[in-house]
């Protein structure tokens, strides 16, 4: 007993080891950028690195909002990442709802159209893609952006698939007591998917915030720029003033921490059921 | 009419004989619920068809034309497919694509799979390690780029700090990012950290997955840790680990973002990539049709992949 006893201990304590040496790695870039982002420029890159800067620079906090128009461009990505999100879960939800649950002529060939696009790589069609917007007359404009993100193959998928796993008796026994689809939908399926739709939220703000590539190419003035690109701009404009860097890019991150951490519990969940099986 | 009749016969309702009040009401609830279906799909359908069925299409069509966006455009046949073979940079993009993909695919897979077996046990904390994990995965790529940028700094980033404090000679440093031979290693180690906690939550719901039996099972055999991961979690794991191989293949074909913000495709060509390389076909040289044409090679490419996924699946299935 006493063997296997510490056998145990031992191998508890490999186990935290590992798990401890990991989260280091994947933790230090986060505490190196926010320890950068309170030091003078060219107390950045002392060695041995100070964690707590002894003199704290919040100046660098303060200095951000005026060097570029930071205010503006979080105003215009949480503009674009809203729409985008409840666009998203409203109609993937919407039209996952009769993927799974109703029938209707070409069903199928409908929905391997949207599965076709899921392996298709963004960069096959950004071309055209562009050019379409372009004769929209829609270069330049949000509008543009949230057409591009609004409406994915992905969501409609993850949410048809969720909705998979609610049993069809349900809805049976809802139609029989008089309610119509919609009601269904509305009353029955989406309170039932809360961990499907927390999984698209995180996945939709997450690639939305984040997004880099779609605004760079569709956005070119100042006023309707993205948080992203702002911050490149900053990064190649101030390219040697790393502690304002650093601040900016830790504001960068923290709506989506945010997010991340108030959905974070039903993620799991939702991943589990978004069927590996296929 | 006699089409939807037909439909109807064969779809094993009642036969349309003579009883044609029957048939037509159903008929008539077949249409009011197909119109119901239709007005769910719509709204997603209709912004999906336009914005990305159309474009992809107008994709194909555009690999067999010669264009730069503002003159007319030509049909060119398979010139575009011809330059294919003359052009240094795509063979050298294609390369690099498949050095990205056959390193990091592997690396990837086995770091998710241990993170995710160790946070499968109850450990205290064990909520926080798997969010740690995470958090790269969701961070903000142009933010943690030019952290690690900013630590592999050749001169002064802290890891080659680390490195001569620990006795190794500046002249051997490695050049990181910047360092022709040593480029793609940092995309491809940057790659893992930020990829990894994606793959690990899969696992994990894989993992939630198998029954508890098994193991019981293998603890009265006298199975010791080792023994029961060999033989139980990994064969277990087998669709889990189908299923990521080919999300993260597809996904390393495409890589783009952290190539863009690390290395630029270079030092020369040594990180260009396929993706990369469309890009600098289409909007910096603007030439849609030849960058078309490669995004067409790309798309076979992840075709292929996703073709033998459903093969593998139905033989599963079987």
């Amino acid at each position: 007993m006493r063997i296997a006893g510490r056998k145990v201990t031992i191998g508890t304590i490999a186990i935290y080891a590992i798990v401890i040496a990991v989260t280091l790695i994947m933790l230090m870039p986060f505490a190196w950028m926010l320890s950068a982002s309170l030091k003078l420029s060219r107390d950045v890159f002392a060695f041995p690195i100070e964690w707590i800067p002894s003199v704290p620079q919040w100046q660098n906090y303060v200095d951000i909002w005026t060097k570029i128009p930071l205010a503006l461009f979080i105003y215009n990505t949480s503009k674009l990442t809203i729409i985008v999100t409840l666009l998203q879960l409203l109609t993937s939800s919407f039209a996952a709802y009769a993927f799974a649950k109703l029938n209707f002529p070409y069903k199928n060939t409908l929905f391997l159209g949207y599965i076709a696009t899921i392996a298709m790589p963004w960069q096959v069609y950004m071309v055209p893609q562009f050019l379409l917007m372009r004769e929209f007359g829609l270069n330049n404009t949000h509008l543009a952006l949230i057409c591009l993100q609004a409406f994915t193959a992905f969501g409609v998928f993850l949410m048809r698939q969720f909705y998979m796993s609610i049993p069809t008796e349900l809805c049976e026994a809802a139609r029989i007591d008089g309610m119509n689809e919609y009601q269904i939908w509305a009353r029955i399926m989406l309170p039932l998917s809360k961990p499907a739709l927390s999984t698209l939220t995180i996945f939709t703000f997450v690639s939305t915030w984040n997004d880099f590539l779609g605004p760079m190419i569709y956005l070119t003035k100042t006023e309707l720029k993205t948080v992203q690109i702002g911050l490149r701009m900053f990064i190649s404009q101030y390219s040697a003033e790393y502690g304002l860097i650093m601040a900016a890019s830790v504001v960068a991150l923290i709506p989506v921490l945010i997010v991340f951490l108030v959905l974070q519990r039903f993620f799991v969940e939702g991943i589990a059921s978004t069927g590996l099986k296929g | 009419m006699s089409l939807s009749n037909s439909v109807i016969i064969a779809d094993g309702a009642p036969a349309a004989s003579g009883r044609k009040v029957t048939v037509l009401s159903k008929r008539q609830r077949r249409i009011r619920n197909a119109l119901v279906a239709y007005s769910f799909i719509a709204p997603n359908f209709i912004g999906f068809a336009v914005f990305t069925l159309g474009p992809i299409l107008f994709a194909f069509a555009l690999a067999f034309m010669h264009w730069d966006g503002s003159n007319a455009i030509t049909f060119a046949g398979l010139d575009n497919f011809w330059l294919l073979f003359e052009d240094k940079a795509f063979i050298a993009a294609f390369w690099n694509t498949v050095i990205y993909t056959v390193a990091s695919v592997p690396a990837t897979l086995v770091c998710a799979l241990g993170l995710a077996v160790l946070l499968n046990q109850k450990i205290v904390g064990r909520d926080f390690f798997r969010t740690a994990m995470f958090f790269p995965y969701v961070a903000s790529l142009v933010a943690v780029a030019v952290v690690w940028n900013m630590i592999f700094n050749p001169e002064m980033g802290p890891v080659n700090m680390l490195l001569y404090t620990l006795g190794l000679d500046p002249k051997n440093m490695p050049g990181w990012a910047a360092d022709r031979h040593w480029a793609m290693v940092t995309v491809i180690l940057f790659g893992i950290w930020k990829n990894m906690g994606y793959y690990m939550v899969i696992y994990l719901a894989g993992l939630q997955g198998i029954n508890a039996e098994l193991y019981e099972a293998a603890d009265l055999d006298g199975a010791n840790s080792w023994q029961k991961f060999i033989h139980v979690t990994v064969p277990q794991l087998g669709p889990t680990t189908f299923f990521v191989t080919v999300m993260l293949t597809i996904q390393s074909f495409k890589v783009f973002d952290q190539i863009y913000m690390i290395t630029q495709g270079g030092p020369g060509t040594s990180t260009l990539v396929l993706v990369y390389h469309i890009y600098n076909e289409a909007f910096i040289s603007w030439d849609l049709g030849y960058s078309s044409m490669v995004s067409l090679v790309l798309f076979f490419l992840v075709l292929a992949v996703t073709v033998f996924q459903f093969r593998r699946q139905k033989e599963d299935e079987a």
